[in-house]
């Protein structure tokens, strides 16, 4: 299937060079246009009232005084919007046995977390909605909030919401093999309890969007800061009641997704739903507050796992028990169960063992809800397999890469099937850990550790293997009955002056989709790249898709443009044939020019075959077609998932008076297949090791014993900054998957999958001369100081 | 959120200031570099029917050095703190602490009577006030009166100030060449509220310390100043011995507060190894 691509020293070969973003500078200077920046005619604002409690029933609203509040245009509460919009449900049919309480876009009599939006107000501007939030009275009675998940899980427990049976949202065991026997026979088991808290995305822009009802062509507009323009359209379409051909769904400049905005938001759903009733234009703009309290978080696993080694430090076996707490809904539309069933199923991914049980307990409770964030599942399944892989290590007297050579998946073993149910193509562990060890220069750095440690200095080094799910087929949600598509799809077209537009369905918030896809086309087509425009994230305009998730923008998009660019070469080829009576296979086209294939020598320009195609048809022979717009479409076939591997290396400093740990430096080997942009690469991962370490040292939502989040600002919640990240360098090695012609995997969620695990093993190594060990994220300075006994 | 109205004032002079404020009856809010009140504004947890720019009164500004003080106006923005050569010849403690506090444009616009007259326990200027004995100049309707750190602040966001009353400026006596000066904090990540932080400035006479005043933020519901710490220091070497001593002597001065995330021994641990290292670099600095 690997037709080969031109080498790189041919002119327009973009594929596999650095690049910058044609975009950044717009973005830079102030230009870019987000939902934020947009002002319709008549525009108006929405804020919404929002639960002071967890949990609690709505006795009474009182709206009277709000009402009468200058500029208040509307006020509406869940019983008005929810004769507009049908309820959701946030499962999934291939999840057997899930259940979830039914959404409406704001609750009709129970509340069930603090800061849930209860009653939205639509005034002239967003001061004077929020002024008559204020005079807003409700009478809430509260319930007993459902906070801790083992208590969650007692059988005479309070449940999360009134009419579940229990508060077990979903539960999955996988079994393989004889794990019981093979604990059994095992010279040595290591085990450990592991805690990883919740955290959020914190995009630099927040959600917000522009829901604009035209009654008059029965017509819905919305702006929307989304990675999934066309899921949205959908389910606009559906809840609403409103044709799919009549749903308009625009995507403008989106600052950051990283997962958080592909998910149904009550007050999104209820902005649209604000929009048919006032008959205007309603804008929502969540504050950072509202943020924290409404966007969903993720991880919040509690995780108990196990593996068997025989005497010479092979591993076994693996046995596994995740409990995740997942807030009070299941979100909309792709569950609450994702991250729990990737947690399972990446468990020991990168090593060769036979036996495999785990049990997933997915558990409400009265909080926001959790759901996909970058790398789901990947960093717990990769911490709990790395900690115990170093334990284990350290049980057989082994040094942990000596231990990883012993059991990676050697890279001639290949396909693999993992005894968690998945299938991998072809991974390099051993090539990627090879490498690693080179750049860390790794037994120098264990040398100078041992030195250090004589003057009271202590290092600490972590490695993690891993692999990351991306290019997902429609057995990830398809098959489960949600309408998201597997499938991308893209226009490519030549303009009457010789330009080309690609109307592509991968969309962009920042991560450089619109820059790879330009490259592939400019590529195709032998043209320069400046040539070419990439138009996303707009219903109307672009081809239905999937748009940009899971990693699959470049794999799975990237081959879309591919295949769509050469049909577009072998139309404009087949005319400029025609043109110069000539031979189709005779000519190539070269920086905006057919040319001879053969000595290169010019024969026409691009744009005068554009020229004579659009204004001069006449001079053509009869018969002739000029196609010089190609719409294609392309869907992952083969594999389910092209699976990527890589490995990282994490150097810390551990201040044992302090518990403060300094990170040193970080380094990251990976393989995501055919890179189309060194640069674009690697600022993927670099921003992913960030908020791997963000994880591993920083970020967590924290609940009081009342389901009240206690550090919902971005003073109390702490992200990684620049200050306290180390250099991050970063290696590739290149195994391209077969299945599609360009072989790109993705890459987009590589350093987030291993940076939380290679940091814990690190500051664990810096810990074991005290014999202190720590197994919860993020490894705060109390938790380190309580680690080794010092508080 | 979007902050409640208000309406907005002025001010050319320091009289005017205290007028404007005076007939809004208590309902007013004096506002200089914003750093503090504009998030607290926005958040809605304070809505003052009235601000009283303070920014624009020229007697407010001006850093002078006259018969051993060093005053600073009211005015004085963090990034003066951290550029001033007469700030870091005769305050060395507020630029030692300066590049500590928030980050660069909250330093371009944040002043330190503001910081001062918040009086947030976790801020880094209010505590170096009380390390370096300031005194503060406070304007009122009834006139001026100078309040030495000691006294001014009072308990969490409390301070000498009555309200209507004005911070015009500090007085701060010169440090010279027999004062040895050290700040260092223990935050999170750089520029955040510190977990625990200290500033400390010795009086040398010879090799013994003749006195010390040693003033820690985030301990508790002010700075507070360790003179249990302190004494146990005067008229000794700052030996290893000595800075024990010292370290053992916090339990006298302070009493943190107990929270989840930070337990009070957490805190009083740190507190130890921050005064620990500073007086140990002091040491060798000799």
């Amino acid at each position: 299937m690997n037709a080969p691509l031109g080498a790189l020293d041919r002119p327009n070969s973009y594929i596999g060079r650095s690049v910058s973003r044609p975009n950044a500078k717009r973005l830079l200077a102030g230009r870019g246009r987000y939902v934020t920046d947009l002002v319709l005619p008549r525009m108006l604002h929405a804020a919404f009232l929002r639960s002071p409690y967890a949990h609690a029933r709505i006795s009474a609203i009182d709206l009277s005084a709000a009402q009468a509040m200058p500029g208040v245009r509307l006020i509406a509460t869940g019983a008005d919007l929810a004769k507009l919009c049908k309820p959701w449900t946030g499962t999934l049919d291939h999840f057997r046995g899930m259940k979830s309480p039914p959404q409406f876009p704001l609750p009709l009599d129970e509340v069930l977390w603090a800061g849930q939006a209860v009653v939205a107000v639509v005034a002239d501007t967003r001061a004077q909605a929020e002024d008559a939030v204020e005079a807003i009275l409700i009478d809430f009675e509260e319930l007993p909030p459902v906070v801790d998940v083992d208590a969650a899980l007692e059988p005479d427990s309070d449940r999360a919401a009134a009419g579940l049976d229990d508060n077990l949202c979903f539960g999955l065991k996988l079994d393989s093999g004889d794990v019981d026997a093979a604990f059994a026979a095992a010279a040595y088991v290591v085990e450990e309890e592991f805690h990883f808290g919740r955290h959020t995305a914190v995009t630099l822009e927040p959600r917000a969007i522009l829901a604009d009802w035209d009654a008059s062509e029965g017509r819905l507009t919305v702006h929307h800061a989304t990675q999934t323009p066309y899921q949205f359209q959908d389910l606009y379409s559906r809840h609403y009641g409103i044709p799919e051909a009549s749903v308009r769904v625009v995507a403008p400049d989106v600052g950051g997704s990283f997962g958080m905005k592909l998910h149904v938001y009550h007050e999104d759903m209820a902005v649209v739903g604000l929009s048919v009733l006032a008959g205007r234009p309603v804008k929502f703009v969540a504050d950072r507050m509202e943020s924290f309290i409404s966007d969903i978080h993720a991880r919040d696993h509690r995780v108990r796992a196990r593996i068997a080694l025989d005497a010479a430090g092979t591993i076994l076996a693996m046995d596994v028990d995740d409990v995740t707490a997942i807030g009070a809904f299941s979100s909309y539309p792709r569950t609450s169960a994702v991250e729990g069933n990737q947690v399972v199923r990446l468990m020991g991914a990168p090593y060769r063992f036979r036996d495999y049980r785990a049990e997933l307990s997915a558990v409400f409770q009265n909080k926001v809800q959790t759901s996909q964030y970058r790398a789901v599942g990947h960093p717990i399944a990769c911490a709990v397999t790395e900690r115990l892989v170093d334990m284990a290590a350290a049980r057989a007297g082994l040094d942990p890469v000596a231990m990883r050579e012993k059991n990676l998946i050697p890279d001639d073993a290949y396909p693999h099937a993992s005894p968690t149910g998945y299938r991998f193509e072809a991974l390099s562990h051993e090539k990627c850990l090879k490498r690693l060890t080179v750049m860390m220069d790794y037994e120098r750095l264990r040398a100078e550790q041992a030195e250090l440690r004589a003057s009271g200095i202590h290092r600490g080094i972590g490695i993690a293997s891993f692999v990351e799910i991306s290019n997902p087929s429609p057995a990830f949600y398809g098959i489960g009955g949600a309408r998201i598509s597997a499938q991308d799809g893209a226009i490519v077209k030549v303009t009457p002056s010789g330009e080309v537009r690609c109307l592509i369905s991968v969309t962009e918030q920042g991560q450089g989709t619109e820059t790879i896809i330009g490259q592939i086309v400019a590529d195709q087509l032998g043209l320069p790249r400046e040539r070419v425009r990439v138009i996303t994230g707009d219903t109307e305009v672009t081809p239905h898709g999937g748009a940009t998730w899971a990693c699959r923008g470049a794999g799975i998009g990237g081959e879309t443009a591919l295949q769509a660019a050469r049909k577009l070469r072998e139309n404009v080829l087949s005319l400029a044939a025609t043109v110069l009576q000539a031979k189709t296979f005779e000519l190539d086209m070269r920086d905006g020019v057919i040319v001879d294939l053969m000595t290169g020598a010019e024969r026409i320009s691009l744009a005068e075959i554009a020229r004579i195609a659009y204004f001069r048809s006449d001079t053509l022979p009869p018969g002739t077609s000029a196609q010089l717009s190609v719409a294609h479409h392309y869907a992952p076939q083969g594999y389910p998932f092209a699976f990527t591997n890589g490995i990282q290396g994490c150097h810390v400093e551990l201040d044992t008076e302090t518990g403060f740990v300094h990170i040193l430096k970080h380094w990251v080997v990976e393989d995501c297949g055919r890179i189309i942009n060194p640069l674009l690469v690697d600022e993927q991962v670099r921003g992913g090791v960030v908020q791997g370490l963000g994880a591993a040292f920083f970020e967590e939502c924290r609940y009081d014993g009342n389901g009240q989040l206690t550090n919902g600002s971005l003073a109390d919640y702490l992200v990684p900054m620049a200050c306290e990240m180390p250099d991050i360098e970063i290696g590739h090695v290149e195994t391209l998957t077969a299945d599609t012609a360009l072989g790109a995997k993705g890459c987009g969620e590589a350093g987030t999958a291993a940076a939380s695990a290679a940091a814990l093993n690190a500051v664990n190594d810096a810990l074991s001369p005290f014999r202190a060990s720590i197994a919860q994220i993020p490894m705060t300075p109390t938790r380190l100081l309580r680690a080794l006994g010092k508080i | 959120m979007k902050a409640r109205a208000f309406s907005y004032f002025r001010p050319a002079t320091i009289t005017e200031a205290l007028t404007v404020f005076a007939v809004a009856g208590g309902e007013a809010s004096y506002i200089a570099g914003g750093q503090s009140l504009v998030p607290a504004l926005a958040l809605r947890l304070q809505a003052p029917e009235r601000l009283v720019d303070i920014a624009h009164i020229d007697a407010l500004r001006g850093i002078s050095l006259e018969d051993g003080w060093l005053r600073l106006g009211a005015l004085t923005r963090h990034v003066e703190a951290h550029d001033d050569p007469l700030i870091a010849a005769h305050a060395p403690l507020l630029a030692l602490a300066a590049p500590h506090v928030a980050h660069p444009a909250i330093r371009n616009r944040g002043t330190l009577g503001g910081s001062v007259a918040l009086a947030d326990p976790a801020s880094e200027f209010p505590a170096m006030m009380l390390a370096m004995g300031a005194e503060m100049e406070i304007a009122g309707t009834e006139g001026t009166r100078r309040v030495p750190a000691d006294s001014f602040f009072l308990d969490l966001y409390q301070t000498a100030l009555e309200p209507g009353e004005l911070l015009v400026a500090f007085h701060i006596p010169a440090a010279g060449p027999e004062h040895r000066c050290a700040f260092d904090e223990l935050a999170r990540r750089r520029g955040d509220y510190a977990i625990v932080g200290c500033g400390t400035m010795l009086t040398m006479s010879g090799a013994e310390t003749s006195s010390a005043r040693i003033a820690f933020l985030a301990v508790g519901a002010t700075p507070v100043r360790a003179r249990a710490a302190e004494a146990s220091l005067v008229g000794r070497r700052l030996d290893s011995e000595t800075i024990r001593s010292a370290q053992a002597a916090l339990a006298e001065d302070l009493d943190p507060p107990d929270d989840e995330q930070v337990p009070a021994a957490m805190r009083l641990h740190l507190a130890r190894v921050l005064l620990g290292r500073l007086l140990g670099s002091l040491a060798e600095a000799a």
